[in-house]
């Protein structure tokens, strides 16, 4: 589904390495999970992938099903199947909720040469996907993320995954600002588009979303690579002991 | 001394391409108006009113030529049922006009009025000249001195249907004048639609009096003609408890002034004013907006956004004055604009002046390029940049177009605007 290899990126603005040689292969059906401490390039790892402009890739290589990510404009990149759930969504005053996401799911299916959702196949299932994350109709109708506490921006997120079912979804922090009650609905929602045919990245600092989504394969990154990859009870490590243990282990 | 005769020849130049209609209640106020205007002079470049545009071809003997509008798009409000009034560059086309009758209003052409007495004699030029202070309007007493035509329109009750002017362009070097005086009665209500270019070179004065309790709707969609000018003024007086809104869409045209002069003379009374303008390249708009709050517990809201590029100049000058005895008021005051790249500017002079000591007011003025990051976030949801930046950039003036409370005619600007957005991109 997903192959990087040895992917080298630096800032477009200024003379700094961010990632150092990132080698990854997440097949069809899996999830993974990125932990690592601040500045380890988490969070620049899922930019890259989604097209982010700030970024040079200097080496190495990012595919989609065998297409070059990195080639293709972000919203090229949306349409072939990639999603990344924002660490930070984005408030855009003056476009509606439904508005946005009608425009989406249709450009996309635009540009696989797929024909538009109808109005009311899209509102039904609007409607569906909003239900069993708690989004009430009061927040679809409102601008996009404006006035959204944490959790609901959140939750805005993984019913956009829904309605554009991507193949390859990178979640970036989607632990981060929500309590234990909306982490679960969250998760939920996640566990929910877990299929055969779909890849999930899991990028977070901490263990407890992991209890919640239990990934296949856990990675930790430091420096601008992966230093360790095991299986679940790699999380529970850093859990127990922190990054110290093993970033001393691999130096 | 040679400079103010260099501005008396320009409007002596001016002048000789006019004739004043002479005869019938409106003489005294013609007269008054010139008298004023031959005090004042017309603007010139180092009028501080007229420092962020330039007058010449406002002010110049004859218009310069503008070639017509060659999109094949549809006439605006078309969907809506309303009385047509069409103007052929300033000239009245009977045949293309409904009649001029409706439940609720009398409709008349200045024209066509010339006997001594009408009612129109207590507004007309009237509201014009009480708007000459502390600032002079030159181009709008020029308006009330020689304007041929216009529409006088008295409001005695609730009206559904809306007056609809059209102002048609046909000849590339036509220079039109016209005046229209509404008159609004007690409890009245009134929407006036107005659309289209009118003129190579167009000067309008609407002078409204709004009752007590009256309330009235104006929605102006300006001709798309790239190469036309035009001078605008309204004129409105506001009595107890009434309402007052317009709008303006204006997508193209070299050469754009619109000054708007409200006093609030009743108390609670309401005044909105609001603009969207998209332009592209050779392309100068001016909002110059004047409200004076002159009683207790008014409210005004001034809403003007302005997208720019290529080059495209916008420039707002928004005042709110408030009086010693406006207490309780509540004033508001945005102008923003997007850069859609470094070429184009943005010109503001937001003003408070006030001498109440109860008021709330605030005021903004910001221009700016489009959000990045938002951009990113739709384009990583598969929106292409192109229909990403139309979608921020409908957003970023929906505050002016929803000042619009009809649902009809807002979408009817919100796709004209989109279909603008459309074809001007990259």
């Amino acid at each position: 589904m997903l192959s990087i290899k040895n992917l080298h990126v630096k800032l477009e603005e200024e003379d700094k390495q961010i990632l150092k040689g990132v080698d990854l292969q997440i097949n069809a059906g899996e999830v993974h999970a990125i932990m690592g401490p601040n500045g380890s390039g988490k969070s620049t790892l899922s930019y890259v992938l989604s097209g982010k402009d700030g970024y040079e890739v200097t080496q190495g290589e990012a595919a989609l099903e065998g297409a070059d990510l990195l080639e293709m404009e972000p919203e090229e990149r949306a349409a072939a199947g990639l999603f990344l759930a924002f660490q930070y969504p984005v408030e855009i005053p003056g476009v509606g909720n439904m508005t946005f996401l009608r425009t989406a799911v249709n450009a996309q299916r635009k540009a696989r040469g797929e024909a538009e959702m109808s109005a009311s196949d899209f509102l039904k299932a609007v409607r569906a996907r909003a239900k069993e994350l708690k989004i009430d109709a009061e927040m679809l109708k409102r601008p996009v993320n404006v006035g959204f506490s944490g959790g609901e921006k959140k939750r805005n997120e993984i019913m956009q995954m829904a309605m554009l079912e991507p193949k390859m979804c990178i979640l970036d922090e989607t632990d981060s600002g929500l309590d234990v009650d909306a982490m679960k609905l969250v998760a939920e929602g996640v566990n929910a588009l877990r299929s055969e045919g779909r890849g999930f990245l899991v990028i977070t600092h901490y263990q407890r979303l992991l209890d919640h989504i239990k990934p296949d394969v856990v990675h930790i990154m430091a420096d601008g690579r992966i230093v360790k990859t095991g299986g679940p009870e790699l999380a529970l490590e850093v859990e127990n002991n922190g990054y110290g243990d093993i970033l001393a282990e691999v130096a | 001394m040679a400079e103010p005769a260099a501005n008396i020849s320009v409007l002596d130049g001016r002048l000789s391409r006019l004739e004043r209609p002479t005869g019938g209640w409106s003489d005294a106020a013609r007269a008054d108006a010139l008298s004023r205007l031959r005090a004042t002079g017309l603007p010139d470049r180092r009028d501080e009113y007229w420092k962020y545009t330039r007058p010449d071809t406002l002010t110049q003997a004859d218009p310069v030529p503008a070639a017509l509008f060659d999109n094949d798009e549809g006439p605006i409000f078309g969907d809506m049922a309303r009385i047509q009034i069409v103007f052929v560059d300033g000239v009245f086309d009977a045949d293309a006009s409904d009649d001029l009758v409706g439940e609720g209003l009398i409709i008349e052409r200045l024209a066509e009025t010339q006997a001594d007495i009408h009612w129109a004699r207590d507004l007309y030029g009237k509201l014009e000249a009480s708007g000459q202070s502390p600032v002079a309007r030159p181009l709008a007493a020029l308006n009330t001195a020689f304007a041929p035509d216009g529409v006088l329109i008295h409001v005695t009750g609730k009206v559904s249907k809306p007056v609809s002017l059209q102002y048609h362009h046909r000849s590339e070097t036509s220079d039109a004048m016209l005046h229209h005086v509404i008159r609004l009665d007690e409890g009245a209500e009134l929407t006036v639609l107005e659309n289209g270019p009118a003129a190579a070179r167009f000067n309008k004065v609407m002078e409204v009096d709004v009752a007590d309790g009256a309330v009235f709707h104006h929605v102006r969609a300006q001709g798309r003609d790239h190469e036309r000018r035009a001078a605008t003024h309204i004129f409105a007086r506001l009595g107890t408890e009434s309402t007052f809104k317009s709008f303006t869409l204006t997508a193209n045209g070299v050469m754009t002034r619109n000054e708007c002069v409200i006093e609030l003379t009743g108390n609670d009374a309401i005044a909105h004013v609001a603009g969207a303008c998209v332009g592209d390249g050779d392309f100068h708009h001016d909002d110059t907006v004047f409200i004076t709050h002159d009683a207790v517990g008014c409210e005004s809201r001034q809403v003007f956004k302005k997208v720019l590029r290529n080059g495209a100049t916008g420039v707002f000058q928004g005042k709110i004055l408030v009086k010693k005895d406006a207490q309780k008021t509540d004033g508001y005051q945005i102008s923003q604009s997007l850069l859609l790249d470094d070429d184009s500017q943005f010109l503001a002079k937001p003003e408070l002046e006030i001498y109440a000591d109860d008021v709330a007011c605030s005021h903004g003025s910001t221009s700016g390029a489009i959000d990045e990051d938002a951009l990113f976030y739709l384009r990583s949801r598969g929106v292409p940049e192109a229909s990403a930046t139309d979608l921020l950039t409908l957003a970023f003036l929906a505050e002016a177009v929803d000042e619009i409370e009809n649902e009809t005619l807002r979408e009817e600007i919100n796709e004209r605007l989109a279909a603008w957005l459309e074809r001007h991109r990259g």
